[in-house]
């Protein structure tokens, strides 16, 4: 039981005294880890060790995602003695080497460069990219214990908070670190815990969005999943600030694994007297608890989660009132995102003064990308805010893949927009990503690479809108489905020229009139496309051609005089519509052909063009 | 209305499995349930959760059967479960087919992998074959973007999915 300050010191020193094993060996054991195959290669670990009797000199740490996906599963050894290492793409048969390199870490494996640093604990002497506030312990500790957390800082902010600072200080703090919320908004998360904590006295509600709903995008599961305390730490801290007792953590079904371990921290820290009543013998209570998405990206918005929450159909209404005036139950609400929350311990702990030696100006601290798409290294990166998108991209994401050329990065999930390589060199924060026609968004950034057709991209994005719509206000609902109509003319090739302007007028209209942000950013990506890629509507629309050959409607397949016969196309067409003798050149019946390009992939000649 | 497409044939989960009846009740009966339907109605999602849990799908006798027990009306219950996409009111099959339509996915071919299914199975998105055994469906991110194009089949992950393993992957389902 940690019931002061004291208690809590002791118990940190108590286990740092107990030392730990000479050599640790972590396993990312996110959902990522696991689905490319880290539980069977945990067991042989258990085995080999058990086998060399080396049990007692080496712990295991079962972690979360060091955000390294390409290089998954991943396995880091540290050793007191010689540092540390990081081997990616560990299959089974790789585990009795590495153990036996255990002291020199110097088996011929594929390993993972460290792309950053810790900007709480050390300099930046070696010009790293990445800096780590928001995934410090992801990766690093094992989520499942309370002892790791606290060894690693944990609750320490919380006890600052209740024990040295006021509520006005608190706040205030948070305000001066400039921290804006991560969910996409950017909205500053001082102010809006102000205006809560100016309301009358009585019931309020500390809410975390983890309705993580941005396809493409899994930073928060990854903090879910590597570090829930630090979650549940600064609620607690949002909670004495603003003068609420409750927090509810509002949490996508989709995520089992990070349901589970949410669950694990939520009873330890109310056993260990860290949630509950008079935590830290401040006379300040909180207790925390777990409601369930079920599936609706229009969730995110704030009134339609709280609608969530109260059980009803999740939509969003008209702001004012916010959240923070009347949220919940008609009480006031801050919600914030599970991003911005993991920000605020290392912001009490170090000062607003620290925080803002990171990051920019306008936008301090820094942000979590999902980086995928068509990048070799795909995964989580975290970096200062003010970062090029070329150092993303090419640095830590280490260029296109298979050698392709780079087209386009979509940033902000379905209501961002596409950026082509002039805005490589723009440093990216709230303003700059929106002067140029995209946005923040919660952190999905999507690479493209010549294969990519622009219109179809903007359809795809459209049809999540369309989707996700909640269809309560009319531009959204009926706006974006006369828009997806017109793109999916142009990708049949059966638009005219005067569809541009068409397209242009709508989506000002449904920006201007939507009810809440989900409509109100829809047409993003249709605009931003526009803008950058109008070449490519053109090509569709004039030319009747898809330049990246992807619409199906606009291409053909035929066999040039590079055949040889040798049938292999023949036998691998699904439908059977390609016809030839053996040694002849084939012939493709385009009235049967579907399109689906198996004969373009199957041919060794280069005997089949796409058109 | 009609609550699911059972043709005609209209099972009663809630008389034909008592045992799964009683543990949802169960449930229910566990919570702060009171007068206030402003009040139950904040336990709804979770009721629903644990309803399609036990049962695999939420046709009208079980929407009946929470909405009863919560005070709340049936329309109420409908109108959350077809609001959001985690609960069905349609049976779906042994096999949960879904490929991963997230943005990463898209862009390396989830469509064509969709449509493959499409093909093989011959059914459309959100329907379940005649013999019950496959539903296709898609799902948004399932954050190994690293192994994309991404099907999940019930809770195992198949990463890079090519349109040449899709009948293998349906084939070891049987």
């Amino acid at each position: 039981m940690i019931d002061s300050v004291e208690t809590l010191k002791q118990r940190v020193e108590a286990l740092k005294k107990e030392g730990t094993a000479a050599t640790r060996i972590l396993i990312s054991m996110g959902t990522c880890g696991i689905a490319a195959g880290a539980v069977p290669v945990l067991e042989e670990l258990k085995r080999v060790l058990a086998e060399r009797q080396l049990e007692d000199k080496v712990e295991i740490i079962e972690a979360g995602c060091i955000g390294q996906c390409y290089a998954e599963p991943s396995v880091e050894i540290c050793n007191a003695g010689s540092g540390s290492v990081i081997y990616g793409g560990v299959k089974v048969h790789d585990v009795g080497l590495i153990v036996s390199h255990i002291e020199d870490l110097a088996p011929d494996m594929n390993t993972v460069e460290k792309t950053w640093y810790y900007p709480e604990t050390e300099k930046n002497t070696r010009n790293k990219i990445q800096a780590r506030i928001v995934l410090r312990n992801s990766g690093r500790i094992d989520p499942e214990k309370l002892e790791d957390y606290l060894k690693n800082e944990g609750y320490q902010a919380l006890a600052k908070a209740l024990t040295e600072m006021t509520s006005e200080d608190v706040i205030k703090e948070i305000t001066e670190s400039g921290l804006r919320g991560r969910g996409g908004g950017g909205f500053p998360t001082g102010m809006k815990w102000n205006f809560a904590a100016q309301q009358p006295a009585g019931r309020k509600y500390m809410i975390c969005n983890a309705d993580e709903g941005d396809p493409g995008a899994f930073m928060d599961r990854a903090v879910l999943e590597g570090d829930p305390h630090a979650v549940l730490e600064a609620m607690a801290i949002g909670g004495y600030a603003i003068g609420a007792d409750t927090g509810i953590i509002y949490i996508r079904a989709e995520y089992p694994l990070a349901v589970k371990r949410l669950k694990i921290a939520i009873k330890q820290a109310e056993e260990n007297g860290l949630l509950g009543d008079n935590i830290f013998g401040s006379g300040f209570n909180f207790k925390i608890q777990l409601k369930y998405g079920a599936g609706a990206f229009v969730c995110g918005e704030e009134t339609a989660l709280i609608h969530s929450i109260e059980g009803k159909r999740g939509e969003p209404t008209f702001k004012p009132p916010f959240p923070a005036v009347s949220g919940l139950w008609g009480k006031p609400t801050v919600v914030n995102n599970v991003e911005t929350y993991a920000n605020i311990p290392a912001i009490i702990r170090s000062g607003a003064k620290w925080f803002r030696t990171i990051g920019t100006e306008k936008s301090p601290g820094t942000k979590v990308f999902a980086l995928a798409g068509k990048v070799e290294n795909v995964g989580l990166v975290e970096v200062p805010m003010g970062t090029k998108l070329r150092d993303i991209i090419f640095g830590l994401g280490g260029g296109i893949r298979d050698g392709k050329e780079f087209k386009a990065v979509q940033t902000g999930g379905p209501s961002g927009g596409c950026l082509k390589y002039d805005r490589l060199d723009t440093g990216i924060d709230y303003e700059s990503l929106a002067a140029i026609g995209s946005m923040m968004g919660s952190g999905g950034m999507i690479v493209m690479d010549e294969d990519d057709c622009m219109v179809n991209v903007a359809k795809y994005f459209l049809d999540f809108t369309l989707d996700e719509s909640c269809g309560k206000c009319t531009p959204c609902r009926i706006g974006n489905t006369r828009l997806h109509e017109m793109l999916e003319r142009i990708c049949e090739g059966k638009a005219t020229m005067d569809i541009i302007t068409k397209l242009k007028n709508l989506s000002y209209a449904i920006k201007d009139t939507a009810l809440c942000g989900l409509g109100q950013t829809s047409p993003n990506p249709v605009l931003s496309t526009l803008a950058n890629f109008e070449d490519e509507y053109l090509a569709h629309i004039t030319d009747k051609h898809c330049p990246a050959g992807v619409c199906t409607k606009l291409i053909t397949f035929k066999i040039n005089d590079n055949c040889v016969g040798c049938t292999l196309c023949a036998r691998n067409c699904p439908v059977s519509c390609i016809s030839g003798e053996r040694k002849e050149k084939h012939h493709i019946d385009q009235d049967k052909c579907i399109k689906c390009g198996v004969c373009y992939q199957a041919c060794k000649f280069h005997a089949i063009d796409k058109l | 209305m009609s609550c699911c497409d059972c043709k005609g044939k209209k099972p009663n989960l809630i008389l034909d499995f008592p045992d799964k009846t009683e543990k949802l009740n169960a449930f229910i009966d566990a919570l702060d349930i009171g007068l206030d339907r402003d009040r139950n109605r904040g336990f709804l999602i979770e009721c629903l959760h644990e309803a399609q849990n036990l049962f695999g799908y939420l046709p009208r006798s079980v929407q009946q059967f929470v909405a009863d027990k919560l005070r709340l009306h049936l329309s109420e219950v409908y109108g959350v479960i077809s609001f959001y996409s985690y609960f069905t009111d349609k049976p779906v099959g042994k096999y949960k087919i879904s490929v991963c339509t997230g943005t990463a996915c898209f862009v390396r071919g989830a469509e064509a992998i969709l449509d493959e299914f499409k093909r093989l199975l011959v059914i459309e998105m959100g329907e379940t074959t005649p013999d019950e055994k496959f539903s296709l469906g898609t799902l948004r991110c399932v954050g190994a973007c690293s192994l994309a194009p991404v099907v999940m089949v019930n809770e195992k992950v198949y990463g890079k999915v090519t349109t040449k393993i899709v009948a293998e992957i349906i084939s070891e389902c049987k």
